[in-house]
């Protein structure tokens, strides 16, 4: 894929905050996926290119942040916490629950292209748990039956 | 200098060096994976823990560096519990599938977990498995070996200057693997084989063939190529089943192209392993009698100046020798080994030797390519300069085609106008060789094997001496050459006595008995139907296809021979096998027919024709050595003429097929195969 004139103005904005262009890689990742939503191979080699690093070399950190996406994604991502306190109070419910209602699977994507189910490392909310996020909003103490609210909030 | 204890024994350390270092020095052996003296330091892999006293968590050695007055304990309780227990965390993914694993037997996770691997496992959850990546034709994958040391990732950027190789992900999803799955496209890929600690990476052609203990091995030196790096054949019974290299610091490292390595499947296709001579237009079998009769029969009553001989690429100069005394008793002084007709000029060594040495490079300060491809021509040698880049402050010009070398060139033009740009100042990386202590050129055989090859050779040799690459400390005028012979040969002098025929002198008719030594690299078509053709040699090749006699000889695996590398080096090769059939040793072969017709070679036993080679020039006698020359004497070659406006094409098109053993070698077809159709990179 070829980057636009806007697109390579913008990561040359970027690139300049750091004194090694290679520097920059986080940065122009989180570029990328706002602009797609995502980290397509193209957008890979392409920001790569610019920063004078190999694809390989990219997509190792690419692929080792979590909250970057290698994949499509749903318009909304939803991150349910997996680890040990959000487990013990009943996080798997909360999974079966948004399956439930939008037929999802950790891992999946509506077929509407509405949600994705991610799980997600402790959010910092234990004493909330269960918590899980949507986007950038966090919410705690989920029950099941909050759920249709939250995934649909009224207009 | 600092002074550390290891284990008791006081010592002097240099500044700078690691703990693991300091530890080798007191003569300690400090188990590790990720650590490889020829790579960065990594420190992922936590076997080389070491305690150092003062600080209470054990240390990662091979990432540490030494301070004054440490006191370094390399096998205490809580060293042996903390590898222990590395160990036992990378066991837990690791399958345990020595029974079917051809690393066993040559593997360092296996040798090290007898020393610190527990004899039972706590870990009953499942392990993982990881899918099969695809590296090519050469090296086999069983990713669920892997223990993430990253040596494979780390060669292929820093050593083979070709990033293809990452992990991916973390933690337990941590995967090795290209970015795109397609062959790794590095000459010297197959590295990584040797460098893997455990049967991640194994060679695809070796796959279940043998077990290292039933394996016959024999130091050696590679031929495919004329760096003559040192390398080790490991055969069984009568077959070489593999070629590993050797460390030889001055040559090769560690390291070995992955043609010279995997060429040998081509040793057991279209040999020659017995006499032919061609009646009523067609090669029929033939014993050694009939075959020398044949040729002693044709030889009759033909005038010296009559017959010819010319050497191929890979021969020894134990059968050159023969040859050329040989040639001479039968009053032929037409000789030539440049089957390429470069322009060479052998007056003075230090007009055909790569003179800088390879492990010269490491200490030049800028270096200008001449036609030459250093990555397909000598891939080894080119890893060397790459290291010479990568230290920094080396500027690198090419005249010639502008091809990818792995490190960043300034590209002068395509031909030899840009030379006479240069000498005449016109170009800016006139500045980077003016501001150079210590510039090297490399000449390639691509340059010389032209109409103006002699005029370049001497045009470059000035250029050498205006930019005082060649001076009282250094000698920076190299040229790189191709064949593993060819130095041997210009050292003894396989070239037309004064006024005897050349290469092309001989073709068309020029003499009526032409005698090929393993000569397939020139067009047959030039050899008329009336000229008498023998072939000695190992392959069926162009040479055996126009022969009118066949002396079947014996492939660089299958004799004692001497080869004399691009730098001047002479080196033994040694047999690993027999040769098949009836085929026999080359000078042994020459020395036979000479006996025949009456004109028996003074010498019947390899110290013999070794002495015989030694008289002919001592360089033959210095195994091992090479003479270092300084560039005092500018007086240049003799060369005139105009230059063609032509671009440079460099001596080697396709790396993986150069001679006869690897045009018959199927795995070298499978990687031309590989690397001609590459899945179309997404990148464009
Ligand atoms: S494949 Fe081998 S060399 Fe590469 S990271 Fe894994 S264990 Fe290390
Ligand atoms: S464990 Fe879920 S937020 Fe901490
Ligand atoms: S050898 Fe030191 S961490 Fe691997």
């Amino acid at each position: 894929m070829h980057l636009t004139p806007a697109d390579i103005a913008a990561l040359g904005e970027i690139v300049g905050h750091y004194p090694h262009k290679r520097a920059a890689c986080i940065d122009a990742l989180k570029y990328m996926q706002a602009r797609h939503g995502y980290v397509s191979d193209q957008s890979l080699e392409a920001i790569a290119v610019l920063l004078d690093m190999s694809p390989a070399e990219l997509d190792e950190v690419a692929t080792f942040y979590n909250l970057i996406f290698r994949k499509p994604v749903g318009e909304k991502v939803i991150y349910l916490c997996d680890s040990v306190t959000c487990w013990m109070l009943g996080r798997d419910k909360i999974a079966r629950k948004i399956q439930d209602l939008i037929g999802i699977r950790q891992g999946e994507t509506s077929t509407d292209g509405r949600y994705t189910l991610l799980p997600i490392v402790c959010l910092g909310h234990c004493d909330h748990a269960p918590a899980m996020m949507i986007d950038d909003r966090l919410f705690g103490d989920v029950e099941p039956g909050q759920l249709p609210g939250i995934l649909e909030p009224p207009d | 200098m600092a002074k550390v204890t290891v284990d008791g024994i006081e010592l002097e350390v240099p500044n700078g060096s690691t703990i693991l270092q300091a530890a080798e020095l007191a003569g300690k052996e400090i188990p590790r994976f990720c650590y490889h003296e020829r790579l960065s330091i990594a420190g992922n892999c936590r076997m080389c823990l070491v305690e150092v006293e003062k600080i209470p968590k054990p240390v990662a050695s091979c990432a540490q560096p030494i301070s004054e007055g440490m006191v370094i304990k390399t096998d205490s309780d809580m060293v042996r519990k903390s590898r222990r227990s590395v160990m036992e965390f990378l066991l837990i993914n690791h399958p345990l599938d020595c029974p079917i694993c051809d690393q066993g037997g040559e593997c360092y996770l296996q040798d090290e977990a007898v020393g610190y691997g527990s004899d039972h496992t706590r870990y009953h959850e499942n392990k993982r498995a990881v899918n099969e990546k695809d590296f090519g034709p050469l090296v086999k994958t069983v990713m669920t070996r892997c223990i993430h040391c990253t040596r494979c990732i780390r060669f292929l950027s820093e050593v083979a200057g070709v990033p293809e190789l990452g992990a991916t992900s973390r933690g337990e999803e941590m995967e090795v693997g290209t970015y795109v799955q397609r062959a790794l496209s590095s000459e010297l890929s197959a590295n990584i084989i040797d460098l893997c600690p455990v049967g991640a990476l194994t060679s695809k052609p070796y796959a279940f063939t043998a077990r290292t203990w039933e394996l016959r091995k024999t130091d050696s030196i590679d031929v495919l190529d004329a760096v003559g790096c040192s390398i080790r054949i490991d055969a069984k019974g009568p077959d070489v089943l593999r070629i590993l290299p050797r460390i030889n610091d001055a040559v090769n490292e560690e390291w070995l192209g992955d043609k010279s390595r995997f060429a040998l499947d081509g040793l057991k296709r279209r040999r020659l392993d017995r006499p032919w001579v061609r009646q009523n237009g067609r090669l029929v079998e033939a014993s050694w009698e009939q075959a020398f009769a044949a040729i002693a029969q044709r030889m009759h009553n033909v005038a010296g100046e009559r017959i010819g001989a010319i050497a191929g690429n890979l021969c020894d100069a134990e059968s050159m020798i023969a040859l050329k005394d040989l040639m001479a008793s039968l009053g032929s002084g037409n000789l030539d080994c440049r089957q390429d007709e470069a322009a060479l000029d052998s007056t003075r060594r230090a007009f055909y030797l790569f003179n800088t040495t390879i492990e010269g490079i490491e200490e030049a300060d800028a270096c200008l390519f001449i036609g030459v491809d250093p990555r397909r021509e000598a891939p080894v040698l080119n890893a060397r300069i790459r290291k010479r880049w990568l230290a920094g402050k080396f500027p690198v010009g090419i005249i010639g085609p502008s091809l990818d070398i792995t490190y960043d060139a300034t590209h002068l033009g395509d031909g030899p106008s840009a030379i006479t740009a240069l000498q005449n100042g016109d170009h800016e990386f006139a500045g980077a060789l003016e501001a150079a202590a210590k510039p090297m050129i490399i000449l390639g055989q691509g340059a010389l094997a032209r109409p103006d090859g002699a005029a370049i050779l001497a045009a470059v040799w000035a250029l050498g001496a205006k930019y005082g690459v060649m001076n009282a400390d250094w000698n920076g005028f190299n040229l790189l050459h191709v064949a593993a012979s060819r130095v041997g040969a210009l050292d003894m002098g396989f070239l037309p006595a004064s006024g005897a025929k050349n290469l092309a002198g001989m073709m068309q008719g020029g003499v009526d008995i032409l005698w090929l030594l393993g000569a397939d690299e020139f067009d047959m078509s030039r050899i008329t139907a009336d000229q008498f053709v023998i072939y000695q040699g190992h392959h069926g090749d162009a040479g055996a296809a126009r022969a009118d006699v066949i002396l079947p000889g014996a492939a660089y695996t299958e004799k004692n021979g001497t080869y004399v590398n691009t730098e001047g080096r002479a080196q033994w090769g040694a047999r690993a096998v027999m040769p098949p059939g009836q085929a026999r040793e080359d000078w042994r072969i020459i020395r036979a027919f000479s006996e025949l017709i009456g004109h028996a070679l003074p010498y019947d036993d390899l110290p013999a024709v070794r002495a015989r080679l030694a008289a002919a020039n001592p360089i033959f006698g210095e195994i091992g050595q090479v003479r270092r020359l300084a560039g005092i004497d500018l007086t240049g070659p003799t060369g005139e003429g105009a230059f063609d406006a032509a671009p440079f094409r460099p001596a080697v098109s396709n790396y993986y097929q150069t001679d006869p053993i690897s045009r018959a070698s199927p795995t070298m077809a499978k990687c031309v195969a590989a690397h001609a159709s590459p899945l179309a990179s997404a990148a464009e």
